[in-house]
């Protein structure tokens, strides 16, 4: 008896050797190789991590109290030195700092965008591409009203109806990006549910959801994270002009808009309280296009040579 | 014997990709005699769109290059014209159709105006009228009414599109018509009819052909002489007659006539040859059938073998130069 | 006699389209019985996809019946249906478009295991994985492995062993092996039917190659525009071909041999649209023979010799001597 037991055991300890002795080249790996041929890919992804890094650990070198918010008249308008790189604003804050702490704002919102309108036009794409017919009609048809309406406006229009805190700053720039992700999200569904795999799913009687999730989702990811790096790019600019407009961030929160916007009227003297968070909106936009650009081709295997 | 239109000496076909070098040709030696048709025969990867390409000298630019051998076509050898020559020979003198003949075809001009377009570049002379006259008359001639001459090419069928496609390669009367898998894509009714207007018209017009085909049965039709492929290599070349009835063959021809179902006679099973087609980015010193050879011998790992001539039959395989050679030894 | 593996009755499959209804499969019957292969032969446009798909319940037929071992699964819920589709399964054409390529090979095989749960223990569906992969002739180095990094013949030998893995007794194969080289069409062809002789399957074989399915089939069914016109034992369909159809198909291939060497008859014209056609016989634009009543009604499916059925005037109307009477469900199982 037990040796029966033991050669079970040594069988199924066989089989998983077996297994493991053929390692999975990773998918990932192979997308990694084709991404770093790409030089403008790299160097955006490169910029992008920098200021990540720089930005999420700011409060390791700074404090957020004392240097992005504290005023300190007696030092406003200090042209950039050792002690200011950047030099001080009209309130005596010290830009560079602010700049930093602005990246935080512009990364959370593009992020939390993306997440609101990502989760949700997967959802109506995904389902209106895969169930067809009627409600796939009356889906898209509720998309296109929103689609009319530019993303600035209704923007401006929820946060003017609900106040101007982050949270409906958020909330105003997912829901204006949902109809955009959802029609994306269905086009590359629509695509990958004619492939014959998903018909050969369907021939074992998988449940829709395993469908989706297991089959579609996974091979229409390409064209959709593409997608989401745009969409952040886009976010990051539509809050800065919120907040240049005075509808985003408000004072004292450091935010790059609200800063160009405060700086327009020192134009003449100060120009460099302009120039340099619009350098950090450039970089941040510029990046995360190139990043974007950079996926789409390495996703894409026919453009491989 | 006839003249030879076109010949290939020695040909060496390399494409450069970003992980390997790839080896397409390998010395190709086949030649076309002036209005008959050889039959390129092979399976994928064997080199046979590679071999038109480069007779068209339209390797992709860049990734495939000619690394050595020649092209001879009358007299002149196609690798050394330069290029305002080469594209006044591509369509006066030589032609190609291609499987899909929507690859060939453009979905925003009228049938018409394409055959005209190739009509007007090769007969500068012609006026308007005389080209419509043209125009009707190549119609008429692939069998499709000159009154359809002024649709779209998405209101064709797949077989009237390849019929208007070999109206535009005839429309110049090439000495020369490479036809790349010109059947494979229809239906075998519509197959059968586009083959035999290509026969008649081959007769009519006394042009050479090159098909390049992966059916023996469409070879066995209409051809004159053929050649198989395999791995860049011309294995076994002959007549018609030499391919289909003689009793010798490379161990490869004999393989892929066992692939295909016979349809005179019942058959419990294939004998399908082994194995794939091998690494195009490694030349072994031997025989690059070896591996996969039911008939495999020690020499033949080692040395790449000779070619056994036998009259108009030539085959590339040590088990006949092995055999000549011990018959004269003795 | 017992119960025919599949049977048809008057299985109809319209599709809406914008110029009007496409009838692309239009009142089939068939029989195939249990352990016998039939080929279904016919151009692009004839419908014998669609057929094998309405078969299979992955497309909901306009009308008729479909019978699995004498139930009628056309009525099936997708509940119901979930357990028969154990039984029955597809191998597709195109081994590139049937693989997902974000799965590997291992993944691929185990998928339909994992969804009808006919196993749940991780370890014994790997096994079972590797025995498939042993049946089919796949090495087991390639378990791994994406199925992009493989050539045709080793993605196809994935959808057999995929198809194989929930032990169905029953499978529609679309086109299996068009897409691949004679040397492995070959290779796949011997592979499938050993499959049958070993574990005693049945295979709908949808193709529109002649040569293939004369080897692999038992019984030969030449559909023209979503009908039937001819329904034989592979004999008697190859040696006796009665439709004027059929026997434009069979001299319309080109034969690997000088003796066949001819001057052929080819039938002219091509396949007319499936959208809303006229009445009467479908191929009777294309047809050679072609008399008044031909564009009157459609033919009925006659009996001319045992198990020989065909539509076609000529053996209708007292140009030839009706055997057998108008028939709802064919067998071809009458030896």
């Amino acid at each position: 008896m037990t040796e029966a037991i033991k050669d079970n055991i040594n069988e199924k300890e066989d089989i998983l050797k077996k297994v493991h002795q053929f390692k999975k080249k990773s998918q990932a790996k192979a997308v990694w190789t084709r991404y770093k041929r790409n030089k403008l890919g790299m160097f955006g992804l490169i910029v992008f991590c920098l200021m990540a890094v720089v930005v999420l650990s700011a409060d390791i070198y700074l404090d957020y109290e004392e240097q992005a918010i504290a005023q300190n008249i007696s030092e406003r308008f200090q042209f950039p030195s050792g002690e200011h790189i950047l030099g001080t604003d009209q309130y005596g804050r010290d830009v560079l700092a602010r700049i930093i702490y602005g990246g935080r704002i512009s990364m959370f919102v593009g992020m939390a965008t993306i997440c609101v309108s990502l989760s949700m036009g997967a959802i109506i794409g995904a389902s209106a591409a895969y169930y067809g017919g009627k409600i796939d009609n009356i889906l898209m048809r509720i998309m296109d009203i929103f689609l009319a309406i530019p993303n600035m406006l209704m923007a401006i229009t929820l946060v003017a109806a609900f106040g101007s805190s982050l949270l409906n700053l958020i909330l105003a720039m997912g829901i204006s990006n949902i109809p955009r992700m959802s029609r994306i999200v269905r086009s590359a569904v629509l695509n990958v549910k004619g492939q014959e795999y998903v018909e050969a799913a369907m021939a074992c009687g998988t449940s829709d959801a395993r469908i989706i999730f297991r089959h579609i989702l996974p091979n229409a990811m390409g064209p959709i994270l593409v997608q989401a790096t745009q969409t952040v790019a886009r976010t990051v600019i539509t809050v800065s002009s919120l907040s240049f407009i005075g509808l985003g961030i408000s004072e004292p929160t450091p935010e790059w808009g609200a800063m160009l916007s405060e700086a327009k009227s020192q134009l003449r003297y100060y120009p460099y309280l302009a120039i340099t968070p619009g350098i950090a909106i450039v970089m941040m936009v510029m990046s995360l296009t190139l990043v974007g650009d950079g996926l789409r081709d390495a996703l894409d295997p026919r453009l491989k040579n | 014997m006839s003249e030879k239109l076109l010949e290939i000496k020695n040909l060496h076909v390399m494409y450069r990709t970003d992980d390997d070098d790839i080896y397409a040709l390998n010395g190709v030696n086949i030649s076309v005699e002036k209005g008959k048709t050889l039959g390129l025969v092979g399976e994928t990867g064997a080199g046979k769109t590679t071999t038109a390409l480069s007779i068209m000298r339209l390797l992709p630019d860049r990734v495939g290059a000619v690394k050595q051998g020649e092209i001879i076509f009358e007299g002149k050898n196609l690798l050394n014209v330069d290029n305002e020559e080469m594209r006044s020979i591509r369509g006066n003198d030589i032609s190609m159709i291609f499987q899909d003949p929507m690859t060939s075809l453009n979905p925003i001009h009228t049938v018409g105006q394409q055959i005209g377009e190739v009509i007007k570049l090769h007969n500068i002379h012609l006026d308007n009228k005389d080209i419509e006259l043209k125009i009707d008359e190549m119609m008429e001639m692939v069998g499709i009414p000159a009154d359809r001459k002024t649709e779209y090419p998405h209101q064709f069928s797949g077989g009237m599109k390849q019929r208007i496609v070999i109206a535009m390669a005839l429309a110049c009367n090439p000495k020369l018509l490479l036809a790349d898998e010109p059947t494979t894509a229809l239906d075998v009714t519509i197959q059968a009819q586009v083959l035999q207007m290509m026969g008649d018209l081959k007769e009519k017009f006394n042009t050479s052909m090159i098909l390049i085909t992966h059916d023996l049965g469409v070879v066995a039709q209409i051809c004159d002489s053929v050649a198989i492929m395999y791995a860049g290599e011309v294995i076994e070349i002959g007549t018609i007659e030499d391919i289909f009835e003689a009793d010798v063959h490379h161990p490869y021809t004999i393989g892929l006539f066992g692939s295909i179902p016979d349809m005179t006679k019942k058959t419990y099973r294939l004998n399908p040859i082994d194995g794939l087609m091998p690494d195009p980015a490694i030349v072994p010193p031997g025989c690059r059938f070896a591996d996969r050879c039911p008939k495999c011998m020690e020499v033949c790992e080692k040395i790449s073998p000779e070619n056994f001539i036998k009259n108009t039959h030539q085959i590339k395989c040590h088990l006949f130069t092995e055999k000549a050679k011990n018959a004269t030894g003795n | 006699m017992t119960v025919p593996m599949i049977q048809t009755k008057n299985l109809k499959k319209y599709f809406a389209t914008k110029k009007g209804e496409l009838h692309a499969v239009d009142g089939v019957n068939l029989t195939i019985n249990s352990g016998e292969t039939l080929g279904v032969v016919g151009e692009s446009g004839c419908g014998k996809s669609t057929l094998g798909r309405v078969i299979l319940k992955l497309l909901e037929p306009t009308e008729g019946e479909v019978l699995y071992e004498g139930n009628d699964i056309s009525k099936y819920s997708r509940k119901q249906m979930k357990n028969m589709r154990k039984e029955m399964q597809i191998i597709f054409q195109d081994p590139f478009a049937s693989l997902n390529p974000r799965m590997t090979v291992s993944e691929i095989i185990a998928e339909p295991i994992k969804v009808c749960k006919t196993i749940t223990n991780d370890n014994e569906i790997l096994e079972k994985v590797f025995d498939l992969m042993n049946t089919v002739g796949l090495a087991e180095r390639f378990v791994n492995t994406y199925p992009h990094e493989l050539d045709g013949g080793r993605r196809q030998r994935i959808g057999v062993a995929r198809a194989l893995a929930l032990d169905p007794k029953f499978i529609v194969c679309d086109e299996p092996v068009s897409a691949l080289d004679v040397s492995i069409q070959a290779q796949i062809l011997n592979l499938m039917m050993d499959l049958q002789d070993n574990m005693g399957l049945t295979y709908m074989f949808i193709t529109h190659d002649l040569s293939v399915v004369k080897h692999i089939s038992d019984n030969i069914a030449v559909m023209y525009l979503g009908q039937c016109v001819e329904l034989a034992k592979t004999d008697e369909l190859f040696e006796n071909p009665a439709h004027p159809y059929t026997e434009a198909l069979l001299e319309a291939i080109p034969i690997p041999s000088l003796k066949y060497r001819k001057k052929l008859n080819i039938i002219r014209g091509e396949v007319t649209s499936p959208i809303n056609p006229k009445p009467g016989c479908r191929f009777a634009p294309r047809c050679p023979k072609v008399m008044p009543e031909c564009s009157q009604a459609s033919p009925e499916l006659t009996e001319i010799s045992p198990g020989h059925f065909v539509s076609c005037y000529i053996y209708m109307n007292g140009h030839y001597q009706t055997k057998g009477e108008k028939h709802e469900n064919i067998s071809a199982n009458k030896s």
